[in-house]
């Protein structure tokens, strides 16, 4: 029972926090914060995915904003055929999900190095497509993209009088991703990245079937990406090309990287954290420097991520009481 | 098609390939000397680029290049130094991270500098309205340039890696460092030297193609793939594979704009470079490898 709750503890405290936010807000009067907090929580799927990917299967991609972009594309393209609309977001999923299967068959063949870079040019490339084709709106993108109707007259769109309600769509589907992937991690899958991750010899000597489950990852990651880039086109009612870029990409690594590679929670939280004050502006003209430094600081000094840095100060402060 | 307006696009290929060349030597020395692959590498080009221009306003161009080569270098040197060289075995993961971390940086730092807008430097001859007639073709004379100055450091780091002490002391430490160190050859020397030189390289060429192509401050990211794809399709190891590689890579990419819009110029190198590394990781042509391939 206590290793239950300790498990899915941090998926409790995201519930209590969600909710608290949400009465703080609007018994402050300050519900325009939810706007970002709901963007926030659709980049805050591509860091769980990531998280996944990176810190348990231990495979680096450069690209993974290359899966939201087309996620997002998708699913904009698709509401704008009409007859297709309601199933847009589903169908965006299936398509990214397919293009990671794409690339990520002959891709995760490589290791270190080659695959890094190989991730980063499958995000180019989308990004150049996206800004080369007239089709997808080029430098400008797609705007004017309809609200998403779910049931019960709830919708996913960025109108003023459903703010409430599109904040917890948004953060409800954060709590499942993060169920999802704490079930996964938790289980015989986990597991088996883990020892990838450890040593893909050896994992594979073990019985592993190694380029099954990265792939399986990997896809599963793009499909978290793909989920964020979709709704948030619906939310924001359009998207850029911008969002394929190389930098975006970055950011997600540095997320995840702070939040301590293999910590679906800390990934959680420093995502949440960072991306709100990023889209309320807060670094300003210095926002990706910030991104950078973050990410270079975290790697040169606490390779752990800052739970793990914390971890790491209160063993040497017990070890120091210990001794004296 | 006629013979003249193959040989344009055949020289602008060339031109285009062989900044791409020298992207991936600078890669691949550095690889030879620690095993890393250095992310920021496309952005000792624009640095390069941005430190000329400024000082081409000061002082004749010679100088302004001349400078703004060693000044990248000791760049090179200055990260290598103050970020990579204390770090105690690190994992291969976490030196991608770092090397990306301060291409960003680096990319952040020049547009707080420099700002947003693209730069050039001046023609080294002439200016952009002369034009060379060439058996039919007609070629900027800023190509013969970048051609001129990529042969010469191709031949240059040849002889510099062949014939002189310091260069066989990094050949030496690349194929085997324990043995290297036996032999009196300081390690942490010898790879300090190889982030000047993958730097300084890499500055010469972003100076030389800076007239044709412009100068942006985000210019580093795709340069370093296509470098990258370069690098890999020479095998990682040797010089001369390495801008043959640059020089296919640039001509396919050239003629890739005859045919499709200009905007899909930079998908062709990269889609070469996903099929490469999906058929054939260990390059086209290490066949006959010589001598400086690392074998780990």
């Amino acid at each position: 029972m206590r290793a239950i709750l300790r498990r899915y503890l941090p998926a409790l405290v995201l519930v209590i926090l969600v909710v608290a936010v949400q009465i703080t807000l609007s018994a402050t009067r300050q519900e325009f914060y939810m706007t970002q907090l709901t963007m926030a929580a659709y980049y805050t799927m591509v860091a769980l995915g990531l998280c996944l990917l990176m810190g348990y299967a231990g495979q680096v991609s450069l690209g993974h904003a290359g899966f939201f972009a087309i996620g997002g594309y998708s699913s904009a393209l698709i509401a704008g055929l009409g007859a297709a609309a309601a199933v847009s977001i589903p169908a965006a999923v299936l398509v990214t999900a397919a293009a990671a299967l794409l690339v990520g068959i002959p891709v995760l063949r490589l290791r270190g190095h080659y695959l890094a870079m190989a991730t980063l040019a499958f995000g180019i490339i989308v990004l150049r497509v996206l800004q080369g084709t007239p089709f997808f709106g080029g430098a400008d993108g797609l705007s004017n993209v309809g609200a998403y109707p779910l049931f019960a007259g709830l919708a996913i769109s960025g109108r003023r009088a459903l703010r409430v309600q599109n904040y917890y769509i948004a953060w409800s589907l954060v709590t499942i991703g993060l169920l999802l992937a704490i079930n996964l991690v938790s289980s015989r899958v986990g597991r088996a990245l883990r020892a990838i991750n450890g040593n893909e010899d050896a994992a594979s000597a073990m019985g592993v079937n190694v380029a099954r489950y990265k792939l399986a990852t990997f896809v599963l990651s793009a499909i978290y990406a793909g989920v964020g880039g979709a709704c948030l086109v619906h939310f924001s009612a359009g998207i850029g090309p911008g969002e394929a870029a190389v930098m975006k990409s970055v950011r997600y690594v540095a997320l995840v990287a702070a939040g301590g590679m293999g910590s679906l929670s800390g990934t959680l939280a420093v995502s949440a954290a960072l991306t709100f004050l990023s889209l309320r502006g807060v670094f300003g003209l210095y926002d990706d420097a910030v991104f950078g430094g973050i990410l270079l600081v975290i790697m040169l000094f606490a390779p752990h991520g800052l739970p793990g840095m914390l971890a790491g100060v209160r063993a040497r402060r017990s070890a120091r009481r210990s001794a004296s | 098609m006629e013979g003249g307006l193959i040989l344009q696009y055949l020289l602008a290929g060339i031109a285009t390939g062989s900044v791409y060349a020298a992207v991936a030597l600078g890669f691949t020395i550095i690889y030879n000397a620690t095993g890393i692959i250095n992310f920021a590498q496309g952005e000792f080009l624009m640095l390069g680029g941005m430190i000329a221009i400024s000082l081409a306003r000061l002082m004749p161009l010679a100088p302004a290049i001349l400078i703004a080569v060693v000044a990248t270098g000791l760049v090179g040197v200055l990260l290598q130094l103050v970020f990579l060289s204390w770090l105690k075995n690190p994992a291969v993961l976490r030196l991608i991270i770092i090397t990306i971390a301060l291409s960003i940086l680096l990319r952040e730092a020049a547009l707080h500098i420099w700002d947003e807008k693209v730069r050039a430097l001046p023609f080294f001859s002439g200016d952009e309205t002369s034009s060379l007639a060439l058996f039919g073709a007609r070629v900027s004379p800023q190509v013969l340039w970048v051609l001129g100055i990529s042969a010469v450091m191709v031949a240059g780091l040849t002889v510099f890696f062949r014939s002189t002490m310091l260069g066989k002391a990094m050949r030496a430490c690349a194929s085997n460092p324990t043995a290297a160190r036996l032999c009196g050859i300081r390690a942490s020397t010898i790879v300090s030297l190889s982030f000047f030189l993958a730097a300084a390289i890499g500055a010469l060429a972003g100076c030389a193609v800076s007239p044709l192509t412009q100068t942006q401050y985000d210019m580093g990211s795709s340069l370093a793939v296509k470098g990258f794809t370069c690098a890999v399709l020479g095998g990682l190891g040797s010089v001369p594979a390495a801008v043959a590689a640059g020089l296919v890579v640039g001509i396919l990419e050239t003629a890739s704009v005859s045919i499709l819009p200009l905007a899909y110029k930079d998908v062709v190198a990269l889609g070469i470079l996903l099929v490469i590394l999906s058929v054939r990781p260990q390059g086209l042509f290490t066949l006959r490898r010589t001598g400086w391939a690392r074998r780990a």
